[in-house]
């Protein structure tokens, strides 16, 4: 990549007894987080276990029923968090704009708040598409785009950002395999480039264990299990090894 | 219906509070106004032809049994413009611009765009509702100016060509002239400004608040449309009131 002057440095987040409600219904029942600055922390869990919500909640995008979450010490909550530091979120669905371009996709969060001029804007954009196998689709808009597009597109404009916090909703669900590699790559990349921190929510065990320097197993909105890849793998906790075997039948009767 | 005005009336004072921002978003001003304009001005030219036509209609062959004929140019150019004129425009402007307003607004909130927005701290009243706003509130007394225009047209024809009534163009215009006065319309300038700010208002609000997929995005558009239409009819008449203790 070029010589851009990088500075970011990621942020340290902290989730203390979150838990949240939904009619009734106990979504998060007590989340304890603490990830570290740089770090690449990946959620494990089956669906309906409450992962996009937590990272809706790190991110601010809900507000907490109980317990707090707070982003180098600071509640998310507050003005001053959302000035200081760039957060982004690569939502499950991609959630691209769908009246915009491509490039005015990736280009939104520099264009809209003024930082750059419009033909650097054009570069940036043009090098986030060319990194994750998009190049020149910029007038593209997203409904002419596959669901593994769509990802990708997602995935540049979180990059385009240059974030300090990159939260990653089951970034590789919708890709082939060697752009799941690419992506996976790409977040290992910025970490070591710029210290980012990642929180990646996946089912995919490969990205998981490839990647996180720690990984946390949340089921029923309770995190079960923390602790490095090997340390997870080691656990002798029956529910954890039910569920990593139990995703991988799972896995092999789909391939 | 009405616990939501209280939400409104919030939605309208931080638009308001963005109004220095417009100059940022004027593009997407542009936009909207354009669409506003391409999308329902022919429209409105039509409806306000037969609208001026039908009340020269109804009252002409009534004024002229009592010999008061020469008046109806006087009678449809006030009844176009400081009634009919604001409020149909209003209700086809709600109709046509705040249910797309609605269902846009409400699959970018379905879709979690809106989401996405606010990750990039990227705030959905300055985004989405202040140029929405700033547009209908533009473009609809820009509108209301053409169907005044074109009603009187409307009632000129009938009048002229109407049997009945036999009020030629020249002594409809001149009857006109002398009994509308600028502040007539200026008086449904007001109204419908109002009117586009309830529409903007109610419709990004109603969008903002859609949940549950694309039913919801069709609960929305109804409801948009259904409470900007309630509130226009309820508010014309206190306006009216208004505008009358004042002299406009
Ligand atoms: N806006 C909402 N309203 C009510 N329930 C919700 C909402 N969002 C999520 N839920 C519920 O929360 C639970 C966890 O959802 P989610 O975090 O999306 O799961 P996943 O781990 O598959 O990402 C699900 O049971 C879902 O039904
Ligand atoms: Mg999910």
């Amino acid at each position: 990549m070029s010589g851009q002057a990088f500075s970011s440095v990621g942020v340290r987040v902290q989730v203390r007894g979150l838990r949240k409600v939904f009619d009734g219904q106990d979504v998060l029942k007590g989340i304890d987080l603490a990830v570290e600055a740089g770090e690449i922390f990946v959620i494990m869990g089956p669906s309906g276990s409450g992962k996009t919500i937590l990272l809706k909640h790190i991110i601010g995008l809900e507000s907490p029923d109980e317990g707090e979450i707070l982003i180098d010490g600071e509640a998310i909550q507050s003005e001053s968090v959302r000035e200081k530091c760039r957060m982004a979120m690569v939502f499950q669905s991609g959630a691209l704009l769908s009246s915009q371009t491509v490039g005015e996709n990736v280009g939104l969060y520099l264009s809209e708040h003024r930082l750059k001029p419009r033909r650097e804007i054009d570069r940036i954009v043009a090098e986030k598409l060319e990194l994750v196998g998009l190049k020149g689709l910029e007038s593209r808009y997203p409904a002419e785009l596959s669901g593994g597009m769509k990802k990708r597109v997602a995935i540049a404009r979180a990059l385009a950002m240059e974030p300090q916090l990159i939260l990653y909703d089951e970034p590789t669900s919708e890709l082939d395999p060697l752009m799941a590699v690419t992506v996976a790559e790409e977040i290992l990349k910025l970490k070591q480039r710029m210290q980012v921190t990642s929180i990646v929510v996946s089912h995919d065990r490969d990205l998981a264990f490839g990647i996180a320097d720690r990984i946390a197993i949340i089921h029923q909105g309770r995190i079960i299990a923390k602790g490095t890849p090997a340390a997870i793998r080691a656990s002798s906790d029956t529910m954890i090894q039910r569920f990593l075997t139990a995703e991988f039948t799972n896995n092999s009767r789909n391939k | 219906m009405f616990q939501n005005i209280g939400e409104i009336l919030v939605l309208l004072w931080q638009t308001l509070q963005a109004l220095p921002k417009t100059v940022r978003q004027r593009r997407k001003v542009f936009d909207q106004f354009f669409e506003i304009g391409i999308a329902s001005l022919l429209m409105a030219c039509i409806l306000s032809l037969f609208i001026g036509g039908v009340i020269a209609l109804q009252t002409g062959p009534v004024l002229a049994e009592r010999g008061l004929s020469t008046y109806i140019g006087g009678l449809v150019g006030l009844s176009m413009c400081k009634e009919l004129a604001p409020v149909m425009m209003a209700i086809l402007i709600a109709g046509r611009i705040g249910s797309a307003m609605s269902a846009e607004i409400g699959s970018m909130r379905v879709y979690e765009e809106i989401d996405a927005l606010r990750t990039m701290n990227i705030q959905p009243v300055d985004y989405l509702v202040l140029p929405r706003l700033v547009a209908i509130g533009c473009a609809l007394p820009m509108l209301v100016v053409f169907s005044i225009l074109v009603g009187w047209l409307g009632g000129a024809l009938v009048s002229s060509t109407n049997q009945k009534i036999g009020v030629p163009f020249q002594a409809y215009f001149s009857n006109l002239r002398e009994m509308v006065e600028p502040g007539d319309v200026f008086n449904g300038l007001i109204k419908s400004f109002v009117f586009a700010v309830v529409i903007g208002i109610v419709s990004c609000h109603q969008g903002l608040q859609t949940i549950g997929g694309p039913r919801g995005i069709g609960r929305s558009v109804t409801k948009a449309v259904v409470n900007s239409i309630v509130l226009i009819l309820i508010l014309d008449y206190f306006l009216t009131r208004v505008l009358l203790y004042l002299e406009i």
